[in-house]
């Protein structure tokens, strides 16, 4: 079936069968292979993007369910070749070692931020807590989150 | 790599084209509400619909309001959505308190409590909550809508009263005055199915509960409730002996099987301790307590 939707900002329409997962659509139809595709279960976290700028677990919705709708993917966060302050913040805090989890941190962090621009470490650790990380033991990730809710305009890190 | 296998794909555009697609295709049809119980269950084979009827368009599934003395949830309402209802909140926070424990805050974006509830896991959440709660699930087909108390909905382990060719539409929750509701459940770790979870909606008036509705998850109550405990407490104070004779009751009265969250008697034993602190937290929490 032929699916349309919007990728940070641009419409992408491919032929693609319906089984087909979000996850495997935008990597391997759209070509943007910033969203990890992980444990393949909804528990680990690495392929969350944005529909309609909520944060999903793409490998377990339907390219199809996804038609029609707003995607961002971790490709969509940065702004005119600037970072933004949670891509920032994990630069800043080493908040990563290997990377795999990095796209779905960035992107739920973000999204945490957007509704509570002041989190406490419990809620950042509430907040991630749909997402594995098996390097940092998360104390850097919370820790760039909250680096980027004290530095919500310092994005002066080129791309 | 998993996968589903191959399936067709439809969008429903109303409540009355749903079930007339579901009409058309019988049991080979199944309703995507959410996805992430259905989604997993098809990687797995464990569910293998030749068509699927996506029913995320229909608003009319949508919502959370109060009509007469009774909430209505709508079927499509996201676990996000109930979490932070303040109609839910005010009236009952055992919803907040149950929901900030289902799964993680990015699968509660996704996944419904009408999804969760036809899954019918007999460790979810929202079916010991409803029974506590004395819910009523109204679901509809092409004759028009019936109403199944929440007490009479689950018929065994992953099955319903919804049939083939049926939509469960909302769940409508009494709103009993006055009342106090909580929710406890032990996991292995965050956002894990419940080794035991007990729920407790209690009203009190002249020093005695003048209602008591008890759900328990995950430990084989029948119909998620327990329903001598509940009788035992009407008419009694609500002291620290009572509850516990009554938790003790509920607790007898569920059939836990071991697993790999726990033993038998273990999970009896959880029973007990979470209804006990269920009610006592909800019996605090009622006006006129």
């Amino acid at each position: 079936m032929e699916i349309s939707m919007k990728i940070n900002g641009a419409e992408v329409t491919h032929d693609v069968e319906s089984r087909t997962l979000l996850v495997h659509f935008v990597r391997e139809n759209a070509g943007l292979r910033g969203t990890h595709w992980g444990c393949d279960t909804s528990n680990c976290g690495a392929c969350v993007l944005w529909v309609d700028g909520t944060p999903v677990k793409s490998c377990t919705m339907l390219a199809a369910s996804a038609a029609g709708h707003d995607i961002t993917t971790v490709e969509g966060l940065e702004k005119d070749g600037k970072l933004d302050p949670i891509q920032q913040g994990f630069i800043e805090c080493h908040g990563l070692q290997c990377g795999f989890c990095t796209p779905g941190m960035l992107m739920t962090g973000r999204w945490l931020l957007d509704n509570n621009p002041k989190p406490s470490e419990e809620e950042i650790r509430e907040g991630i807590s749909g997402q594995l990380c098996r390097c940092t033991g998360y104390k850097n990730i919370v820790d760039s989150i909250h680096w980027a809710a004290d530095h919500p305009a310092e994005n002066e890190v080129s791309a | 790599m998993q996968t589903p296998a191959p399936v067709d794909y439809v969008r429903a555009t109303s409540v009355a084209d749903a079930l007339s697609l579901l009409q058309q295709h019988g049991d080979e049809a199944r309703l995507l509400a959410g996805g992430h119980s259905l989604l997993p269950m098809m990687k797995l084979r464990l569910a293998r619909p030749d068509i699927l009827v996506d029913i995320n368009d229909l608003d009319e599934l949508r919502g959370i309001r109060v009509e007469g003395n009774e909430i209505v949830v709508g079927a499509m309402v996201t676990h996000a959505e109930i979490l932070s209802s303040p109609i839910l909140f005010e009236h009952y926070p055992i919803f907040r308190e149950a929901e900030k424990v289902i799964a993680d805050p990015i699968v509660r974006n996704k996944g419904t409590m009408g999804g969760s509830m036809c899954q019918a896991d007999p460790a979810e959440d929202l079916s010991a909550v409803g029974a506590a709660l004395r819910g009523t699930v109204v679901i509809q087909n092409a004759e028009g809508r019936r109403t199944v108390p929440m007490r009479e909905f689950h018929e065994g382990p992953y099955e319903t009263k919804v049939a083939d060719g049926e939509i469960l539409v909302e769940v409508r929750y009494p709103i009993l005055p006055g009342a106090g509701s909580a929710y406890e459940k032990v996991e292995r770790r965050s956002g894990d199915w419940a080794v035991c979870a007990a729920g407790a909606c209690v009203t009190i008036s002249g020093g005695v509960f003048t209602s008591v509705g008890i759900g328990i998850g995950a430990v084989n109550a029948e119909h998620f409730t327990a329903v001598d405990a509940e009788a035992y407490l009407v008419g009694k104070e609500p002291t620290a002996e009572n509850i516990a004779a009554a938790a003790q009751m509920a607790a007898d009265s569920c059939d836990p099987s071991a697993d790999q969250r726990g033993p038998a008697d273990y999970k009896k034993h959880l029973a007990m301790e979470l209804t006990k602190r269920a009610l006592t937290r909800a019996a605090a929490a009622a006006k006129g307590a």
